[in-house]
């Protein structure tokens, strides 16, 4: 009922929480068309090789450097939760949670220099 | 200091609205003298609670600028940096009137997870030797302080979209008994923090550990219990 | 979430990790030399380890997005539960399904 944005969801652990949250969705919302494109081989690799001209398009370059983020980020903000539910706690947990968002960013980018 | 604070309080029940009040600034003012001056001297129709105002009780905790705090122990200097404060009832909880929350819900849970010592022993027996520097005493402690403010609970976003979830104070009462070598109550909580509202609802927000005023960590505490609960479903202790 | 389920959701991510960090570098190798379909299928058709590798994956995804897709289901929507778990299953037999079928087309066409 505050009218404010709870002050407290602007810590790093937070939005770390939040954007493990969020990619994991939209992983799960692009898997099917994912593997229904993979799928495509069944028809013949002139099919399978149409549809990856297609994806050379900057948009889908753009929209591709996006999920490598949010795949990266995925894997990182989940280790850093097996290492939290599974060894004992340490302290420095945004430091972690920025760490994490940090270096897939970059993993990102490295697949942004590599395409374009 | 001549400034005046412009702040807003939560007026009503579940329905209700902010109503703005004009209060006098001065040296070394808390939050909770900032609703004291209100209902002494504007409205004394406004409802808040408070026991000790000296951050040792808990009982003043409510939600300052979007945040659960100790009212007493939150300077306005601090966090009303442009005069304006916003004061509302704990979240998560339902209100019973204006700035004081209903904490029945927080107890139920409670008792829920079963965070009450089941005794093994009488009177009659000896006093049990509990060594202070083993790792289960040590656990214990680290999280035994808790008393029951109800700061986690409304800053927990798990509790407030998962209406079973058993929440991070009794959670992690639920941990210090686990680890109390007197208790024989084990089989029954492992089994009641493992279900459904249990502590693997927990996703690490760490909004509890932030914001807890007795420098607890739910999150740690729970993750043992975590741990704790998967071996025993190993093990087949425990059911789902 | 119970434990049941966390288990299995918590098994399935660290079976996952490494064939997370394989398939990254396997789209960085693919991104960078600009692999054709008929590059890749000659790489896949007939392939054991492949075959195996992206199996393992598409189970343990299945069953760890469905669990991740239930939490969300049941914290962010108003439906009851046993509606919940329905998607849930739903969700996690469409990605097996779709998930090895793909996996058949790159290894056995």
């Amino acid at each position: 009922m505050s009218t404010q944005l709870i002050k407290h969801r602007g810590s790093p652990l937070w939005v770390a929480a939040m954007l493990h949250r969020i990619s994991g969705l939209a992983l799960a919302i692009f898997l099917p068309p994912h593997f229904l494109a993979l799928g495509l081989a069944l028809e013949g690799e002139a099919r399978l090789d149409s549809f990856l001209r297609w994806s050379e398009q900057p948009l889908v370059k753009v929209s591709e450097i996006g999920l490598v983020f949010l795949f990266t980020v995925h894997l990182l903000g989940g280790l850093r939760i097996l290492v939290i539910e599974n060894f004992a706690w340490r302290d420095g947990q945004k430091q972690l949670a920025t760490l994490a968002a940090a270096l897939s960013a970059i993993v990102a980018f490295a697949f942004l220099v590599r395409v374009f | 200091m001549n400034t005046e604070l412009s702040v807003s309080l939560w007026r009503g029940a579940q329905d209700g609205h902010y109503e703005t009040y004009r209060v006098p600034q001065r040296a070394s003012q808390t939050v909770l003298d900032v609703v004291t001056f209100v209902q002494r001297h504007i409205d004394p129709t406004l409802s808040y609670r408070f026991a000790c105002r000296v951050g040792v009780c808990g009982s003043c905790a409510m939600t300052v600028n979007g945040k659960p705090r100790w009212t007493c122990r939150t300077h306005v200097a601090k966090v009303a940096g442009d005069g304006t404060l916003e004061i509302g009832p704990l979240e998560n909880l339902p209100v019973i009137k204006d700035l004081a929350a209903d904490m029945a819900p927080f107890f139920d849970k409670w008792q829920h997870a079963k965070g009450a010592f089941a005794p093994t022993q009488t009177r009659h027996e000896p006093i049990a030797p509990i060594k202070p520097d083993t790792t289960a005493r040590k656990a214990a402690d680290a999280a035994i302080e808790c008393i029951n403010c109800g700061v986690c609970y409304a800053a927990c976003d798990t509790v407030r979209w998962n209406a079973d979830y058993l929440g991070p104070a009794a959670l992690t009462r639920a941990w210090t008994l686990v680890n109390d070598e007197r208790d024989g109550g084990n089989s029954a909580r492992l089994q009641a923090i493992a279900g459904a509202g249990g502590c693997h609802a927990c996703h690490s927000h760490q909004s509890c550990q932030e914001l807890c005023p007795q420098a607890l960590n739910p999150t740690a505490a729970i993750a043992a219990l975590k741990r704790r609960t998967v071996a025993a479903y190993l093990k087949g202790e425990i059911a789902v | 979430m119970n434990v049941r389920l966390y288990l299995w959701q918590r098994a399935t991510a660290v079976v996952m990790a490494p064939l997370v960090v394989a398939h990254i570098a396997v789209i960085f190798y693919a991104t960078r030399h600009g692999l054709s379909a008929a590059d890749i299928l000659a790489r896949t058709h007939g392939s054991v380890a492949w075959a195996a590798f992206y199996g393992v994956f598409v189970l343990a995804v299945s069953i760890h997005a469905s669990i991740g897709v239930r939490n969300i289901l049941n914290e962010w929507l108003p439906l009851n539960e046993r509606r919940i778990d329905a998607c849930a299953v739903f969700f996690g037999l469409v990605l097996a399904t779709l998930g090895l079928r793909a996996v058949a087309a790159v290894v056995l066409s």
